[in-house]
């Protein structure tokens, strides 16, 4: 076992230095002089030349990447302009907020979507089953942002504002202006509060997908003998389903947990930009409006590297939960 | 065996025959539906309604347009073979005896009748057919100019109503107008960015796969990491760094989307290689260029086909995010995208900004959903029943 990680481990290397490079050559590769935001028209040829030698954009190209991949190593990112700040400083709070967002999404796309396919699987070609399917590829087919947009549109400022429903969700931001003076109880209330709408725009789409995928797996299951040994010993139809077919359906659906992971991030650009989540997405977003190249670069690569640990924690769940993928 | 459209309607060739010209020849594609063909028939028939209800509404544009711009041009081109294809369609179709049809039957024609019975995803084929008329024949149907602003004292966010029926926008730009004309960009990239994925990723994938060994390795090391990148992001950074275009976004969407494709036909190709007829082909001594194009692309097709499909549902996705983010293509032209993203600021006031271009962005996405699965059944041999 410890094995097979180390293992997992020492390939992800090689992507990180795959994807480090790549960012690198994207970088050089696009028109224009990184230095450029620092020049004005009427600057000094020398003092021109200082501010590229600062940069270290006056050396050859095989010693800018030596100090790129040193730099991503001892997670030097550069100094954010537009926030004024250390990008590392920039990412570190940011970073926590996205988690926040996309965990609790992750989380209920899997719930609903489990939740959901086991239903259709149960009643197979039912009207139930064929509803819910054509349901499931509207949500499957919609973009996020307009989701988001939405939902915000119903359940905030409409059902706030015009129809006056007794419950309605915020349309932006973490938490209420006066979060300072809640008590602790209320604080985790006001921060739920807020969650509502963004982790149901991000996980609708998703749990669509899950939700297809875990319909199929089921069907597959409960087509086999040790089902139909567990219906023949008299076994209640609950108990066939939750305790045995079940926890066999669920093996493949691991894999998905690093495969939506990549969509998941996509998604929370969206999502955060909508909702005014201070978090990477809007982190990145706000970014590219200023042009703040060291920060757009640190935020993909933090990206990127999320990407590429979360794959690696799905797979090592995967090989926890089905015997039959060997550590070696 | 031979016979593809069993049923009573098709019992008899004499005289009914005969009657269904008749019904054929003043609308194709009904003799179709009657004779339980309702995929095809239905989309032969409300092609010719539209194109029948321009010709008859808009006859002035139609004439105008005789010396008009290149895309007014194209739509009169679409509307006069889009007949001419209906009705002969249809009267070739009706000539054509069952018996006279071909009597082997491969791959790709049981394909198409499993696709044909899969009522959805036919439904799917007609919404893109009639999508696609719509961009092409924007210039005939829209009721206003998309990028004329109408006075913006009085006509600015107005609802929905007989002249403007879905509203006007914050620069009196009539929705209804632009959501049509948004059409072409999102089918248009979609399409090209989809193309150009499908075709690197299928020639990599192949060659990747039968060449195997150290070049094998390098090229999905590779793909690995393209992958395990969020796609938006890598987007952004490109689209940031870069002048942004709608060629820069379709030769982006399309140079990022081919590691999937590349990965489906090298697993595909792998499997392939082992088998008889490609061994009796390097038995033939053909070339490997010969096999790799001749033999192993068009039997990993199906996958692709089906990944393609799907992939263009989602590309339009993108393109419209990229829009959302104002990255994508830029105002004035009309996308779904940009007017989602001009409403952000008027949702209270005018909702109807916002809501209906992402109506059509759904439609259209579930549109190729919908295909794409279809496909995947009727390609899939294990699935067929």
């Amino acid at each position: 076992m410890t094995r097979y990680v180390v293992g997992r481990l020492l390939t992800a290397i090689p992507l990180v230095w795959g994807i480090a490079t790549l960012m690198f050559l994207l970088v050089h590769l696009a028109p224009g002089d990184p230095a450029l935001q620092y020049i004005t028209p009427g600057m000094d040829r020398e003092v021109v030349e200082q501010v590229r030698a600062n940069f270290g954009l006056d050396q050859p190209l095989h010693v800018q990447y030596g100090r790129w991949l040193g730099a991503m190593v001892t997670g030097d990112f550069g100094y954010s302009y537009s926030m004024a700040r250390p990008v590392a400083d920039v990412v570190a709070n940011a970073f926590p907020n996205t988690l926040l967002l996309s965990g609790s999404a992750l989380l209920l796309a899997f719930v609903i979507g489990i939740v959901l396919g086991t239903i259709q699987a149960v009643r197979q070609y039912s009207v139930t089953d064929s509803l819910l399917s054509v349901i499931l590829l509207f949500f499957y087919s919609m973009p996020g942002f307009w989701l988001a947009l939405m939902l915000v549109l119903s359940m905030s400022l409409f059902a706030n504002a015009i129809w006056e429903l007794p419950i309605w969700f915020p349309a932006s931001g973490m938490t209420s202006a006066d979060y300072d003076l809640m008590s602790p109880a209320g604080r985790v209330l006001d921060r739920i509060w807020h969650l509502v709408l963004p982790t149901s725009a991000l996980s609708l789409a998703l749990a669509a997908g899950i939700a297809r995928f875990m319909r199929g797996s089921m069907l597959e299951v409960v087509r086999q003998d040790f089902i139909r040994t567990a219906r023949a010993k008299g076994l209640p139809e609950r108990v066939v389903i939750f305790r045995h077919a079940l926890r066999n359906a669920l093996t493949p659906i691991i894999t998905l947990v690093g495969l939506y992971i990549p969509f998941l991030f996509s998604g929370t650009v969206f999502i955060e930009t909508v909702f005014a989540w201070p978090g990477m997405g809007r982190t990145i977003v706000d970014a590219i409006g200023t042009r703040d190249y060291p920060l757009i670069m640190a935020a993909s690569f933090f990206f990127a590297i999320t990407v590429v640990v979360a794959n690696l924690i799905a797979d090592t769940l995967y090989a926890v939960v089905d015997p039959r993928v060997r550590y070696d | 065996m031979t016979r593809r459209n069993p049923g009573p309607a098709d019992s008899g060739h004499g005289r009914a025959g005969w009657g269904r010209r008749v019904v054929g020849s003043i609308l194709p594609g009904l003799p179709q539906i009657l004779m339980g063909r309702w995929g095809t028939g239905s989309t032969a028939l409300s092609v010719w309604l539209l194109l029948l209800v321009i010709v008859v509404a808009r006859t002035d544009r139609l004439l105008a347009a005789v010396g008009g711009a290149w895309d007014e041009r194209l739509a009169l081109l679409t509307t006069v073979f889009g007949l001419m294809a209906a009705w002969g369609w249809c009267w070739r179709d009706l000539g054509a005896s069952t018996d006279s049809r071909p009597s082997g039957i491969d791959q790709w024609s049981l394909a198409v009748v499993a696709f044909s019975r899969n009522r959805t995803a036919v439904a799917g084929l007609v919404l893109i057919v009639l999508i696609y008329m719509v961009a092409l024949l924007a210039p005939l149907i829209t009721p206003h100019d998309p990028l004329h602003m109408y006075d913006l004292t009085t006509s600015r966010l107005q609802g929905l109503s007989t002249t403007h029926p879905l509203g006007t926008d914050h620069l009196a730009r009539d929705v209804l107008s632009r959501i049509l004309y948004g059409a072409r960009i999102s089918l248009t990239i979609g399409f090209v960015a989809v193309g150009i994925s499908a075709t690197i990723g299928t020639l990599v994938g192949a060659v990747a796969g039968f060449l195997g060994g150290a070049i094998d390795n390098a090229i999905m090391r590779f793909v690995d990491v393209v992958i395990s990148f969020p796609r938006l992001v890598l987007l952004i950074a490109i689209v940031a760094l870069f002048e942004s275009s709608i060629t820069l976004v379709i030769l982006v969407l399309g140079l990022t989307l081919w590691p999937s494709t590349a990965r489906i036909v090298r697993g595909e190709v792998l499997v392939l290689r082992e088998r008889e007829f490609i061994q009796a082909a390097h038995a033939l001594g053909y070339s490997r260029r010969r096999i790799i194009v001749r033999h192993l692309v068009p039997n990993a097709l199906p996958p692709v086909i089906v990944a393609a499909t799907l992939g263009i549902g989602n590309t339009i996705v993108l393109e419209a995010g990229l829009s959302f983010l104002s990255l994508g293509v830029q105002p004035p032209t009309p996308s779904w995208g940009t007017m989602v993203a001009d409403g952000r600021d008027e949702l209270l006031s005018a909702w109807w900004l916002s809501t209906f271009p992402g109506l059509a962005i759904v439609f259209t996405v579930l549109a190729f959903n919908l295909v794409g699965d279809g496909l995947r059944d009727a390609l899939d041999p294990r699935l067929r029943s």
